[in-house]
């Protein structure tokens, strides 16, 4: 078995390393870069019941060690991404995590049941904290009992796991995270971006033609450490970190912090082949760390406390 | 096939205030196949600025394995770009888009070139080209002002060269379009770049002829993935047909795009 293998619910990974939901396509256009075998899994654009356009541009924004992005989950629709996207995908030996989004619950449900159904697709990734969108997205997120209600009517229909993805948007995340391992969820994905916005320095006006966009990239890794870090130690399920993530480095980061994979975003537009490089990486960075098995540095930085607490009681 | 190499400067030279001409070397020159492709530049190490900077190839040599690119340094990337010096390696990825279409001008037209502002650039490998294949090439270029205008001198090589600038302080004062109404001279093609106000301006003055426009817009990826640069199709203005400006352009048919 390899060292870098995990087991999470529904998903056989041969490596923790997986590009994250809407910074990757549908993986068409970095298949001419590297083999998408390499990867521990994709998670794939968030998808909608219908097709949907997004938003005017611009859409993007860059902010210091970091970016804004409304795009306003455009995706080509349901039927399309299960006949085009998922079919040319199954060509790869690699699992698929579905991202699910809509503006009401009956759109969660409608994807979910029919997305779950598709032979690669082996998780779920419930997208409750876009931050884009006028209705659904992040509004599902913000609040633990509708959360926790969207993850119950989700998980009634699913076919496979489901991963709630947490929005950072909130006072109090372990709430959050609570509400949805209540309503079912078998794992967490965190963290989503962060609501910011840019004003352009001539006109005055927001930069974004949505007016306010999500931060991600390196400018947003401490906020997502820190509540992997306070979520990890609450809840009982698995966590796949993402916020900022751009080497290995970053990757052990996460994983002391609590998670058990990561997904890499913002870094892909930087770096096309950052995913394969960090996947190379890893093993040289156990060996000088001392660990066998990455899986050991899953919630390192507080099992330490415990390993403490327990040795003084 | 697109391809990322840290490839070395050559010569780097402010043509004009804040206009820069960088010459690169490097084996990805080998993939270059049409004028009005660009390249990503990342513009320094590190994550300050992050992303890249889609800048345009104005010329490439495949077997001297290298390229120039013409830009404007005028944020914190272009800025920092601005400093590297002869010898060292810059951060590229490409070549990426789809460019100019030169076969659309056929041995024994007139191609009318179209540009404005840091639009020029890839016009001049696209003159070169069509000057090769016989076509005869009208150029007209427009700036803010004198002091702005750079590759004059390379442009009238290749053909008939006008000028405009916006304060009248050399050639025609006005926009490329004042110089166009007043050509004595019939054209088949225009390939245009430049800023979304003279695109449309061609778009709504010249579309019954064959008019190909290179657009601009923020990028992300600059290949596809992340769906920023995205603008909707002629056809279907107001709905779910779209096109990518880094990966379908940014060169497009007039019509094709909503601009």
């Amino acid at each position: 078995m390899s060292r870098l293998s995990v087991e999470l619910p529904g998903l056989h990974l041969k490596n923790p390393v997986m590009p994250a939901s809407g910074c990757f396509g549908f993986g068409r256009e970095y298949s001419q870069f590297f083999n998408l075998d390499v990867l521990g899994a994709i998670m794939i654009k968030a998808t909608t019941p219908e097709p949907r356009f997004g938003n005017p541009t611009p859409r993007v924004a860059e902010t210091s060690s970091g970016m804004l992005n409304a795009i306003g989950l455009q995706n080509p629709g349901l039927a399309k991404v299960i006949n085009e996207e998922l079919d040319w995908l199954s060509g790869y030996d690699v699992p698929i995590i579905a991202n699910v989004a809509g503006s009401q619950i009956a759109d969660y449900v409608k994807v979910a049941s029919n997305i779950s159904k598709v032979g690669n697709v082996k998780a779920l990734e419930l997208n409750i904290s876009c931050p884009n969108v006028k209705e659904g997205g992040i509004a599902f997120g913000t609040v633990p009992e509708v959360a926790k209600e969207v993850t119950k009517a989700v998980k009634e229909v699913s076919s496979v796991p489901v991963y709630v993805k947490l929005s950072p948007n909130v006072s109090n995340i372990v709430e959050m995270a609570k509400a949805v391992e209540d309503g079912g969820a078998d794992g967490l994905t965190m963290i989503n971006t962060l609501v910011g916005m840019r004003l352009d320095l001539k006109t005055g006006r927001p930069i974004l033609s949505n007016k306010t966009g999500g931060l991600s990239g390196p400018a947003i890794k401490p906020v997502a450490l820190r509540m992997i870090y306070e979520v990890s130690q609450q809840v009982s399920i698995p966590i796949i970190g993402m916020g900022g993530i751009a080497s290995a480095e970053d990757v052990i980061e996460f994983f002391y912090a609590g998670a058990s994979a990561v997904a890499v975003g913002t870094a892909n537009f930087v770096d096309p082949f950052v995913c394969p490089t960090i996947i190379e990486e890893l093993p040289n960075l156990l060996d000088e760390l001392g660990f066998d098995h990455i899986s050991q540095c899953t919630g390192r930085s507080w099992k330490q406390n415990e390993a403490v607490a327990n040795y003084r009681a | 096939m697109i391809k990322k190499e840290t490839m070395k400067v050559l010569t780097h030279k402010e043509l004009a205030p804040s206009i820069f001409e960088l010459t690169l070397q490097g084996e990805l020159v080998s993939e270059m196949k049409q004028p009005g492709q660009f390249v990503h530049v990342k513009t320094t190490e590190g994550n300050e600025p992050l992303l890249r900077r889609p800048i345009s190839i104005s010329s490439y040599n495949s077997s001297e394995k290298q390229f120039t690119m013409i830009y404007r340094a005028e944020g914190k990337g272009t800025t920092l770009l601005s400093q590297c010096k002869q010898a060292e390696g810059v951060d590229i990825l490409g070549p990426l888009g789809n460019g100019f279409p030169v076969h659309e001008a056929n041995k024994g037209e007139t191609a009318l070139l179209v540009g404005g502002g840091i639009g020029v650039p890839p016009l001049y490998q696209l003159s070169q080209m069509l000057v090769a294949k016989g076509v005869r090439v009208i150029h007209v270029l427009g700036f803010q002002t004198k002091s702005a205008i750079f590759y004059e001198k390379e442009f009238s090589k290749l053909g008939d060269t006008y000028i405009a600038t916006v304060d009248g302080s050399y050639g025609t004062k006005g926009f490329v379009t004042t110089v166009i109404d007043k050509l004595d001279t019939e054209f088949e093609t225009i390939f245009s770049c430049g800023p979304t106000p003279m695109l449309k301006a061609l778009e709504a003055g010249y579309r019954e002829k064959k008019l190909y426009l290179s657009l601009e817009e923020r990028m992300g990826c600059g290949i596809g993935a992340c769906f920023a640069c995205v603008c909707h199709t002629g056809d279907d203005p107001n709905g779910f047909s779209y096109k990518k400006v880094c990966s379908d352009g940014p060169v497009f048919r007039a019509g094709e795009v909503v601009l």
